[in-house]
């Protein structure tokens, strides 16, 4: 091995120090705090109780098992609704267009999840646009109550996150090659074979980065579900505040906090499994 | 299909159909609030009451405007303050990250850079709640043990700082390394090779090339700072930021100044956008 110079270290420590203090310790610490129990007498003992009010109280794990599909589900539905714009803005309309409709895309993005969300809570209200609209019209007698419902929680998610998907799935339709669909075409290839069999695997990266992007901003979201979301649609991160802010237990909000992590690495690792994709790649 | 596959008149106008029902949707709650920030009313919704510049300017015992609610100005100053020295380390931080891990040689190379895109899929709320607990519990050791009391390791504006780093480091560090992959490495031989010292070469030859990267990746990290909300709300003190003011703003007193500061970061950011987009295209 070379014998390294100051430069090494110059670039080393400040990592080391980021990764260290402010990563590994703080996780390792909310792992130790997760075991911790105090005892009727005031003291502090290791003890899984932590865990097992969890297991216990049915409102916490259905509340875990709803966060994790719904963050499925949304994701999925994030890329229905996005692979067509994508495609559209790379391979369908001009150069001349996709660029100014790309910055469109970009600026909710940059504006923020609160003022996008706050956007949404206007739209749906009771006497908000859409259903002063729909009375107008006459479609409907009276205003249909959207907010404070799962769905005002699914637009708001969906909103917030579809964005950061459309991004690198761009980057990966744009580096293929046109003459790959023509030749299928060609060929007598159908428009859904085309899809499923060229468009699709050669993507695959530009999706699963998107994906997990995606899936981390909602199952880690606080905002929608207490904004737009109501009383019935509790997700997993509302009840880690409420134990930390609202109980003033830390020790059992950090082991809520510890599943959390545990569920959203496990799901992303089994989708990385399936789609033969690597975690490094995701980051570029 | 693609540009230059003919298709059906039903299957264009369909997909075209579809693109204008996205951009709709994707546009609706930004114009919603830009309009209703003149709207003379006490609601934040519809009905229109006439046009009005009230919630920027008014100082009323009714209506308090943008402008002269001390309150919000002050988190909107914090915010700003909090961004600055975020996107500031983030990007110094961020960069060395990036110089270790695409041009030296270690071990355990892998496992470091495996931690430092880990932020990537480790949910904000828990990232800020583990700093918050290992703060306390060295902030209980330093007091305990040296009878000193560190304010930093109490929620307070630093550590939202430092909270917020943890993860903005590794966005920059993504998009500086994404700029060294085209780098021309030939060009730091031969700088080596004319007897420049390692930190002479980077210092001159390297970070000049990504002046544009960093310029860039500051940028993002200030926007992720200044929109950020599930990290930030565990670590806050009496210190609120501008998201966290406007969430329980929006969760508890929504007024029409509301719907003023979202129109302000609307047409902030469009014109930024617009901006950057023109400078952009004339440079090509």
């Amino acid at each position: 091995m070379k014998k390294r110079g100051s430069t090494f270290y110059l670039l080393m420590i400040p990592v080391l120090l980021w990764l260290g203090v402010l990563i590994v310790i703080p996780h390792l610490d909310m792992l130790y705090r997760s075991f911790r129990f105090e005892t009727d007498d005031w003291e502090m003992v290791f003890s899984l109780n932590n865990y097992l009010t969890f297991f216990s109280d049915q409102i916490y794990w259905l509340t875990f098992v709803k966060t994790a599909l719904y963050s499925i589900g949304v994701t999925i539905l994030a890329f229905v609704v996005t692979f067509p714009v994508a495609f559209y803005l790379t391979k369908v309309i001009g150069k001349k267009y996709s660029g100014f409709m790309t910055l469109l895309l970009l600026i909710p993005i940059w504006i923020g999840e609160l003022v996008t969300v706050y956007g949404w809570m206007i739209l749906l209200r009771d006497n908000g646009v859409i259903n002063t609209f729909l009375l107008k019209i006459g479609l409907i007698d009276s205003p249909i109550e959207m907010l404070f419902t799962n769905f005002s929680m699914t637009i708001g998610l969906l909103y917030m996150s579809m964005l950061f998907m459309i991004v690198p799935m761009m980057s990966a339709l744009d580096s293929m090659d046109d003459s790959l669909i023509e030749a299928a075409s060609d060929l007598g290839a159908s428009k859904w074979m085309i899809f499923r069999q060229i468009i699709i695997p050669y993507t695959t990266p530009g999706i699963v980065s998107g994906g997990i992007i995606v899936f981390m901003l909602v199952i880690g979201d606080y905002v929608v579900p207490t904004i737009l979301g109501g009383k019935s649609s509790l997700w997993f991160t509302e009840q880690i505040y409420n134990k930390f802010l609202m109980s003033f237990n830390w020790n059992e909000g950090a082991a809520f906090g510890f599943l959390l992590l545990v569920l959203s690495s496990t799901i992303v690792w089994i989708a990385l499994k399936l789609s033969g994709q690597k975690l490094d790649k995701v980051g570029s | 299909m693609i540009r230059s596959l003919p298709c059906s008149r039903t299957y264009t106008a369909t997909y075209r159909l579809y693109i204008i029902l996205f951009y709709i949707f994707l546009i609706m709650p930004l114009i919603t609030i830009c309009v209703l920030a003149f709207n003379d009313s006490h609601y934040i919704a519809l009905p229109w009451k006439g046009f009005s510049l009230d919630w920027f300017f008014a100082n009323t015992n009714e209506r308090l405007g943008l402008f002269e609610d001390v309150g919000l100005l002050l988190s909107v100053w914090i915010s700003i303050k909090t961004g600055f020295f975020v996107a500031l380390f983030s990007t110094i931080v961020g960069t060395l990250a990036a110089l270790l891990f695409e041009e030296e040689e270690f071990r355990f190379k892998g496992a470091l850079y495996f931690l430092a895109i880990a932020p990537l899929v480790i949910p904000g709320v828990v990232l800020g709640l583990s700093i918050l607990l290992s703060s306390t519990s060295a902030g209980l050791y330093m007091e305990e043990t040296f009878g000193i009391d560190v304010e930093l390791l109490r929620p307070s504006f630093w550590l939202v700082v430092i909270g917020q780093f943890s993860f903005a480091a590794t966005y920059v560090m993504l998009l500086v390394i994404a700029r060294l992959k085209k780098f021309d490495r030939t060009l730091e031989e031969a700088g080596l090779s004319l007897r420049a010292t390692r930190l002479q070469v980077i210092r001159l030859i390297t970070l000049p090339f990504l002046r544009s990267a960093i310029f860039g990746a500051f940028i993002v990290a200030f926007l992720i700072s200044f929109s950020n909300i599930n990290t930030t709300i565990f670590l806050i003190g009496s210190d609120t930021t501008l998201p966290v003011d406007l969430y329980s703003r929006i969760k508890f007193s929504s007024t029409p100044v509301l719907n003023a500061v979202s129109f302000m970061i609307v047409a902030f950011i469009s014109l930024a956008a617009i901006i950057s987009f023109v400078l952009n295209r004339n440079k090509k």
